[in-house]
């Protein structure tokens, strides 16, 4: 049976997720085999190779926005989760306390000290292992002697440090003074004040002075002290995942959101145009003039930035002249890094990993088969 | 009587020398922290428990220095 051609508009109206003002509808997509008779829907290599697209919107460093499509939300829902969950990165586990007299509590110190995303030369980050941790007590009773477990060693553990006592200030402070960065020193303990320490290899695959293991943020406020008080305490940064603990995680926020679509049925003209821009965002709706001096026309300039907010719907007069929708195969992604990573490269590497899940699947396939 | 039985105090009422200072009572002394003024204090085994600076008697221990391990999670 020869393949029926579906006409590009056909086509359009296919993968469009209606918005009305309290529903919505067409929700799943229909382009498999067996859902519209005739036609071919198998998935092809070279049809997706040769139509699938990625445009980037925003690229700085820590923040970008990309497009991918046509793409299926089960391919792009796979991308965010790994991004949040299964890429790693480097961050504090274990917090030994030789003194803390402060008034934040060691176990919460330490909490908040895991926090803190750290940065270093991504090539000695790349280099860095995995620590196997030790297996607990229970575990260890019935395994019978043969413990898995890894010795910290310079490619599995970055030794971090934190070493400051507050002081009053010399000299005699002004009557009333109550600034505590004037009466004090070193009364804010911040991130900028952990430091490195160095074993092995790390001296080469962290350089200093920009490859140094460096918290991102150097004013991150880690606790507050007072004269006599001191903190003195070691942290171990091990390599982990989001999965396992917030911490781990090399985003701030991996999220996706599918590209919207305006269609104005009937020409929205004069008073009335100006309303409906009114009803977007700033951008959205274009005004145009209709020849000489005729009246204006609301005509749509950019989807990409309006956020479906349904405004227009509300109004009487705009009900029937409009059609809000979401293309359901246009996936707009919003990368945001904590810091460890560049977010494009977040995105490559959730690529990486899919693939890699790919693999083992199919080699387990194998395994299953044979 | 067994060992684990209660035992009365046999020691003499010290009201009389408990100000007097045992000097000659050589032993390790012990870094305390004064609950007024937070002075230092060391004290040795027999001194009176004073602050030598204010004479406040409320003295704190300080904090062990034992390295105690915690997960940062």
């Amino acid at each position: 049976m020869a393949p029926v051609s579906v006409s590009p508009e056909e086509a359009r109206r296919r993968k469009i997720v209606g918005v009305n003002a309290e529903t919505v509808t067409h929700v799943s997509s229909t382009d498999f085999p067996g859902h519209y008779p005739g036609e071919d829907h198998a998935w092809s290599l070279e049809k997706f190779a040769k139509d699938f697209t990625v445009q980037f919107h925003q690229n700085s460093p820590y923040e970008s926005t990309f497009s991918l499509f046509p793409l299926d939300a089960s391919i792009a829902n796979a991308f965010r989760r790994i991004l949040i969950a299964e890429i790693p990165t480097l961050a504090i586990e274990y917090v030994f306390i030789h003194n803390n007299t402060s008034i934040i509590q060691d176990e919460v110190l330490a909490a908040r000290l895991g926090l803190v995303p750290l940065t270093g030369r991504l090539e000695g980050l790349n280099w860095m292992q995995f620590y196997k941790r030790p297996v607990s007590d229970e575990h260890d009773a019935s395994g019978g002697g043969e413990t898995e477990r890894d010795t910290a060693a310079d490619n599995n553990t970055v030794v971090l440090k934190l070493q400051k006592e507050c002081s009053w200030a010399p000299g005699q402070p002004k009557e009333g003074e109550t600034d505590p960065n004037v009466l004090y020193i070193n009364s804010n303990v911040y991130a900028k004040d952990i430091e490195f320490i160095p074993t092995g290899r790390q001296f080469k695959e962290f350089p200093s002075p920009d490859g140094l293991i460096r918290p991102v943020n150097p004013d991150i406020l880690l606790a507050k002290m007072r004269p006599g008080q001191t903190i003195d305490l070691e942290m171990h940064c091990v390599k982990g995942i989001g999965a396992d603990h917030a911490k781990f995680s090399p985003v701030a926020t991996a999220s996706y959101r599918l590209l919207p679509t305006i269609d104005i049925l009937k020409p929205i003209v004069g008073q009335e145009a100006r309303k409906f821009a009114r009803c977007f965002p700033k951008g959205v709706i274009g005004l145009e003039q209709e020849g000489e001096e005729g009246e204006v026309r609301a005509v749509v300039r950019d989807t990409m930035r309006d956020t479906v907010s349904r405004e227009c719907l509300r109004h009487e007069e705009f009900k029937d002249k409009v059609k809000l929708g979401r293309v359901r195969d246009h996936f707009i992604f919003g990368v945001e890094s904590t810091g460890q990573f560049e977010s494009d490269l977040l995105f490559l590497e959730s690529v990486k990993i899919l693939k890699m899940k790919c693999v083992r699947l199919k080699r387990s396939l194998a395994n299953v088969t044979r | 009587m067994s060992r684990e039985a209660y035992a009365p105090p046999t020691l003499q009422p010290q009201g009389s020398n408990y100000g007097a200072a045992s000097a000659e009572l050589a032993g390790p002394t012990t870094q305390y922290l004064c609950g007024s003024c937070n002075s230092k204090v060391q004290l040795k085994k027999g001194d009176p428990i004073r602050c030598k600076d204010c004479g406040h008697r409320v003295l704190y221990k300080e904090r062990t220095k034992r390295m105690v391990q915690f997960e940062a999670r």
